[in-house]
């Protein structure tokens, strides 16, 4: 059995390491900044190259309305769903194994939330107007549709943020009371002063600092699952063949937890070897992260299934095609390699060895997060190419460069963002790591197995 | 009479919870046991069930701020949809409810976050000003019990403090 985290670890240890890692990572911390930066350069250039030019350099046109943009959009917005699960729904069960891991967990919903939001806005174009995106009211003659999927979209999105946001920073206030303690004077302890708001941990602060992040966390469970369904219903209120499915919105919630949780895997390993948390980032809990992946994977699994016989035994011969199409036209790649990464590939969570084994569990959560991205691919751009209208089935069309570039890009920005919040912010959360040490502590004095 | 604040350091919670039971049951002349503040790096139910029942009102912010942010969801969408009526809607509603239900539950619960963190803010009494007496080893792994007392109590108080080992006892003239 693989050694989990200590229980005679001492407080002033958890804190030292954990706030080590704010000042002296692995080299290989800059080695990723370099990466990430370079790869978002390239987003910005082709940015400014669409920009300039117009929106036809993508590619995008009738009937292919929506290419990579909104399938990387969806991918980023289910990413983010993986905080909420972590972070609300297992704190709601007490799920003390969640305390070293939940508050990268939260950042990454933050950060995917932010690059899905860039989606948006590049695929827009026309970006000073991105608010037009927003319910606004109708004095300046917009006449928004508040009856529309998108305009939802936008106000779950934006309250998702916002709520995120909000519940990263309560949760994270006792630790930067810590960090503003404990660090030497310069830029950082004056940002952590403000930002502790004068906490010092009175049991009255305590108190309510426990009511509120468990209200939030209630508040956000629903709210999560509002924002997915609402982009599922991007998809399912239209008319068009592929799409108009009654499961979509279950579907789409599991495979952003899906991918969320593979996700966290990635980070997980990468945090633990960047910033040495090898005694707090522990193989049980990366063992529970990847059975939790797997029993996930197999509920996407499920409602995939169901979707492909829902619409076989509908006799909706336009949905149908569109199935077949999939399958055998020119994005069966695509689509067998969604199968196979995201059902196929899962099954190998299964075994313990793989569960511990640090270099397969990376690449079968990066092959995961692979077939999750080609998901949101395969529900986008097959049904453009094979409408209701004869006329869009010989419109078959391979994303152009600039498309790609920007996806790819974009996983720059992510990383460059979420590295930056690792360093500048305690990414384990000291004061749940010694509430869950304390307890476990406690039950195995009393003679229990220790944790909830 | 003049009040002055103590504030001991304990090094667990074992004896700072046989502390805060001594100050309970030993009436003190000058002193309130409701003035007493502990202070700890992690939150511990059974101290606080020593301290007594001390209530956290946050969640009536929750509940004033969803209603409001639905209310307000609501009534921005239909005001807003109100000023069609001049545009052809084939005979639906000018103000359908089902889909305005969506917007106005993504009000509900923004509207329910925002003012439960203004209800933190406000119940919690941030932000402050750090308290002059403060150990930054509260942040670490020692607990501290702040208490407020009359001149003739502190001597009483400080009794208690070190018979239970206190670590460091610090004091400062009150307001």
């Amino acid at each position: 059995m693989a050694k989990d985290i200590r229980e005679d670890i001492s407080w002033a240890q958890i804190n030292s390491d954990v706030l080590k890692s704010l000042e002296s990572p692995r080299p290989m911390y800059w080695v990723i900044i370099a990466i990430a930066l370079a790869m978002f350069s390239l987003f910005v250039g082709g940015e400014i190259y669409q920009y300039r030019n117009g929106m036809w350099v993508s590619g995008q046109n009738n009937p292919h309305v929506w290419g990579l943009y909104i399938a990387t959009f969806i991918f980023w917005i289910g990413m983010s769903h993986s905080g909420t699960l972590l972070s609300a729904i297992l704190h709601l069960m007490h799920a003390d194994w969640r305390k070293p891991i939940y508050r990268f967990a939260e950042a990454m919903t933050t950060f995917s939330l932010m690059t899905a939001g860039l989606f948006v806005m590049v695929h827009l174009g026309r970006l000073w107007q991105f608010y037009y995106s927003v319910p606004y009211p109708n004095e300046r003659g917009l006449w928004p549709n508040f009856q529309s999927p998108l305009l939802w979209d936008a106000m779950a999105i934006f309250t998702y943020l916002s709520s995120s946001v909000i519940f990263l920073f309560i949760g994270m206030i006792p630790d930067l009371a810590i960090c503003r303690d404990h660090l030497h004077p310069g830029w950082r302890k004056k940002l952590y002063t403000v930002l502790a708001l004068g906490w010092e941990g009175t049991d009255r602060q305590w108190r309510n600092f426990r009511v509120t992040y468990l209200t939030v966390a209630c508040y956000l469970i629903p709210l999560a699952v509002s924002v997915h369904s609402i982009v599922a219903s991007d998809f399912a209120m239209s008319q068009q063949p592929g799409w108009h499915v009654t499961s979509f919105p279950p579907y789409f919630v599991a495979g952003a937890l899906y991918s969320g949780c593979a996700a966290i895997i990635t980070l997980f390993i990468i945090l633990r070897y960047v910033f040495r948390f090898e005694e707090y980032m522990t193989l049980p809990i990366l063992k529970k992260t990847a059975r939790l992946t797997f029993a996930i994977a197999m509920v996407w699994t499920y409602l995939n299934a169901i979707e492909f016989a829902s619409v076989w035994y509908s006799h909706d011969q336009a949905s149908k095609d569109v199935l077949i199409q999939k399958a055998t036209g020119p994005y069966a790649f695509a689509w067998w390699g969604m199968i196979i990464c995201g059902s196929v590939v899962p099954l190998a969570l299964a075994f313990k060895k793989v569960q511990t084994n640090i270099p397969m569990l990376f690449s079968v959560s990066l092959l995961l997060n692979m077939g999750m991205w080609l998901e949101r691919w395969m529900i986008v751009s097959p049904t453009f190419s094979h409408g209701y209208y004869p006329w869009t089935w010989d419109h078959d069309q391979f994303p152009s460069f600039l498309q790609w570039g920007m996806v790819f890009g974009s996983f720059g920005w992510f990383t460059l963002l979420f590295m930056i919040f690792c360093k500048v912010f305690p990414s384990i959360s000291m004061y749940e790591v010694k509430e869950m040490v304390y307890h476990r502590s406690l039950a195995s004095k009393m003679g229990g197995k220790g944790g909830h | 009479m003049t009040q002055r604040h103590l504030l001991a350091v304990f090094n667990n919670f074992d004896e700072a919870e046989a502390v805060i039971k001594e100050l309970r049951e030993t009436p003190i002349k000058g002193f309130n046991f409701d003035d007493l503040t502990m202070k700890s790096p992690i939150e511990h139910h059974d101290v606080e069930e020593v301290l007594g029942s001390r209530s956290a009102n946050v969640q009536w912010f929750t509940l004033v701020g969803s209603i409001l942010g639905g209310l307000l969801g609501f009534f921005l969408i239909s005001g807003a949809q109100a000023n069609f009526y001049h545009q052809i809607k084939g005979g639906k509603p000018l103000v359908p409810l089902p889909p305005n239900f969506v917007l106005t539950y993504e009000m509900f619960i923004l509207g329910g976050v925002f003012i439960s963190v203004l209800g933190f803010l406000v119940c919690a009494g941030l932000p402050a000003k750090r308290s002059p007496l403060y150990s930054a080893k509260v942040q670490v792994d020692q607990i501290a019990i702040l208490v407020k007392g009359d001149d003739s109590a502190i001597a009483a108080l400080k009794a208690v403090f070190t018979k239970h080992q206190a670590l460091e006892i610090q004091e400062e003239a009150g307001k």
